[in-house]
């Protein structure tokens, strides 16, 4: 069988499945991921060919769910808990920032907590302001958890592998406008997995260096698209674990480009790719760049309702690609 | 080491069960004394919550335990240590911020946990470990492992919404669980007085199907006997059971209380209920021991706190230079 174009939810689904075939001790929990088939359909029909031990329906408890995901992990198995949007994690944040996350470090190496909890996130669906946030910098900022922000269904599927194989608890952010759409690159089959915390080098240029996570990676694409064009050559990086996060091919890239946009989508003031900023304004390769380092990110404001406010309040393409040529002309 | 072997049964089965009980009751009772000593003389930094008082709680419900079984704790937690076989050395170097204690000096009195003994470790957070021990429970459900998990806790827990939900996952997953709750009558100054509205705290289980029952947390032999209903019913399939033990906080919430919120009357009415004279009495009863017998164990267990506090000041201190490397466990090939 070759390697087939697959959304990000069944690529996501695909690898949960090979985990369950590699491992007993490996199962889903959450709201609705039974016969429902999660929200989101990501879990779909695992529950018929699980059953209902395996893919574990609970009540609406993301407290108590969270927990028990914890404790069963303490206890040997690897749980997989689905946060039904990732908004809802702020119910479950004791379990996550408390005890998941200082559990290995705090009890001196005694019990660890190999659980991944994976949760939809971001905006685009009209859901408003309790139901489409980008959560990331609440997660990057605690010592404990990985943090993994696939953009990708093929990155989707080998990262979850790695993070169901990892010993510590993985927070794995999937956006939820990408789960219906295919990559643009086919899915391998077979159990590959890709490294947590190894960052990659979507395209390769030399006029600037884009860093984007999540969707942001995607958006981004379409303009190093279009700017190609214009004779404007990008490279455009994707950390893909924002929690460890690899630098290197940022340094690298800019050392080559002497440019750097940084793109999120969650609100600007202390947001995740700041870090990436303050890491390369501390490193040698700051001395590469010619231009000031420019960021787009969300609007510091809740995610609004109307089709028109929502798009306003996160970079859109068209505000990537003005930044980006802007960049490039003006700088030189 | 100053490990006691674990003794399981009813603590007047025996000469051995009684001796075992005392001992461990009195290990407790004496580790806390050491620490408040410690403290007071500027040896210990941060804080520490104590249990004096409340000895015969943990004693009776890890003497219904096997070894195997399995506990989480909460921030008043060494007695729940020390009764399901922690070592004192250990504990007592953890709070010194030893390299040999617990947690290597990254956790100190409210982070113990120790796999050996069942111990998924003491909690920080007001309820923290109430939706762990479900956790766990789901796991020895799944893994058909036979374990029985144990949640302690506070009266004040049972105002969390962690109890309620875990309360529930229990329950409608007949998890082989127990809710363990030592009602010491305030969480911190709040009385129970103050934060229910209910007069028995075991009327919460009602909500939630499941059965519960009270005890005299100060009895020893009362705990265990309904610690092992509870038990039992847990390895029959028939899912958790709520015991709320009555009990006494004697010492203040933390180092900071000045017992603001009580009475010295209400404290000296509670001193008179002291679990270790009541039960020392029951031995009596019982012709079990000798008077002299009962005071060699207490002497015993002093000795084994005096030893561990002495290995525990030698030990080396804890160094930063490892703490990066201690925040995730390596992924082993």
């Amino acid at each position: 069988m070759s390697d087939r174009m697959l959304t990000m939810a069944e690529a996501v689904r695909e690898a949960m499945s090979i985990a369950f075939d590699e491992r007993p001790e490996v199962f889903l929990l959450g709201e609705d991921v039974g016969i429902y088939g999660g929200a989101f359909g990501v879990s779909a029909d695992m529950y018929h060919r699980y059953g209902a031990e395996r893919v574990l329906d609970t009540p609406i408890a993301e407290l108590g769910i969270v927990g028990a995901a914890v404790g069963a992990a303490l206890a040997g198995m690897r749980p997989i808990v689905e946060i039904q949007f990732s908004d809802f994690t702020a119910q479950a944040m004791d379990q996550i920032a408390n005890q998941a996350a200082k559990i290995h470090f705090m009890l001196g190496g005694a019990l660890h907590v190999p659980m991944v909890l994976r949760t939809p996130q971001g905006s685009g669906t009209g859901a408003a302001a309790q139901h489409s946030q980008n959560l990331e910098p609440w997660f990057a900022s605690v010592p404990g958890l990985k943090v993994v922000v696939p953009s990708n269904p093929a990155d989707a599927k080998g990262l979850l592998l790695s993070a169901i194989d990892d010993p510590n608890p993985v927070i794995f952010l999937e956006h939820k406008l990408l789960y219906k759409i295919p990559g643009r690159d086919s899915v391998p089959v077979g159990s590959g997995r890709i490294p947590l915390g190894v960052a990659k080098v979507v395209r390769e240029g030399k006029d600037l260096t884009i860093v984007a996570t999540g969707i942001m990676v995607n958006k981004s694409w379409e303009v190093c698209e279009k700017l190609a064009a214009e004779g404007i050559s990008i490279t455009l990086i994707d950390p893909r674990t924002i929690s460890p996060l690899d630098m290197q091919p940022v340094y690298e890239s800019v050392e080559k480009t002497g440019r750097l946009l940084v793109v999120q989508e969650g609100p600007s003031h202390a947001g995740f790719i700041n870090e990436v900023i303050a890491q390369m304004a501390g490193s040698s390769s700051f001395g590469s760049l010619i231009a000031p380092i420019k960021r787009l990110a969300g609007m510091n404001i809740p995610i609004p309702y109307a089709p028109q406010l929502e798009k306003a309040a996160v970079p859109q393409i068209e505000d990537i690609e003005i930044a980006a040529r802007d960049i490039v002309k003006n700088w030189r | 080491m100053t490990t006691a072997p674990l003794l399981i049964g009813h603590p007047l089965a025996s000469k051995e069960h009684a001796r075992h009980a005392l001992l461990y009751m009195c290990r407790i009772r004496k580790f806390e004394e050491a620490v408040e000593d410690l403290f007071g003389r500027g040896m210990m930094h941060g804080t520490m919550h104590l249990s004096i008082g409340q000895e015969a709680s943990p004693t009776g419900m890890c003497m219904a335990l096997n070894l195997t079984d399995q506990i989480t704790s909460t921030h008043r937690g060494h007695g729940h240590c020390i009764a399901k076989g922690a070592d004192l050395t250990r504990m007592i170097a953890e709070l010194l911020g030893k390299e040999i204690g617990y947690c290597g000096g990254r956790g100190g009195s409210m982070h113990i946990a120790d796999v050996d003994t069942g111990n998924l470790g003491a909690n920080g957070v007001v309820g923290g470990g109430i939706p762990i021990a479900a956790g766990a429970a789901l796991a020895s459900k799944m893994m058909k492992s036979g374990k029985v998990v144990v949640s302690f806790f506070g009266d004040g827990a049972m105002n969390e919404g962690a109890f309620h939900e875990a309360a529930n996952l229990a329950a409608i997953w007949k998890l082989p669980m127990i809710l363990f709750c030592e009602n010491n009558k305030y969480g911190m100054s709040s009385s129970t007085e103050k934060a229910f509205a209910i007069d028995n705290l075991k009327d919460r289980a009602l909500g939630y199907g499941i059965p519960s029952v009270n005890v005299d947390g100060n009895d020893v032999v009362a705990v265990y006997e309904q610690a092992q209903i509870a038990a039992d019913r847990a390895r029959n399939g028939e899912g958790p059971t709520l015991i709320v033990a009555e009990t006494y906080r004697w010492k203040g919430h933390s180092r900071s209380d000045k017992n603001l919120y009580r009475t010295k009357e209400e404290i000296e009415e509670w001193r008179l209920l002291d679990p270790i004279p009541k039960f020392v009495e029951k031995i009596l009863e019982s012709k079990l021991m000798e008077q002299s017998e009962i005071d060699a164990i207490q002497a015993e267990a002093q000795d084994q706190v005096i030893a561990a506090v002495n290995e525990a000041v030698k030990a080396k201190s804890a160094e930063p230079s490892g703490l990066l490397a201690a925040v995730f466990k390596e992924i082993s090939a």
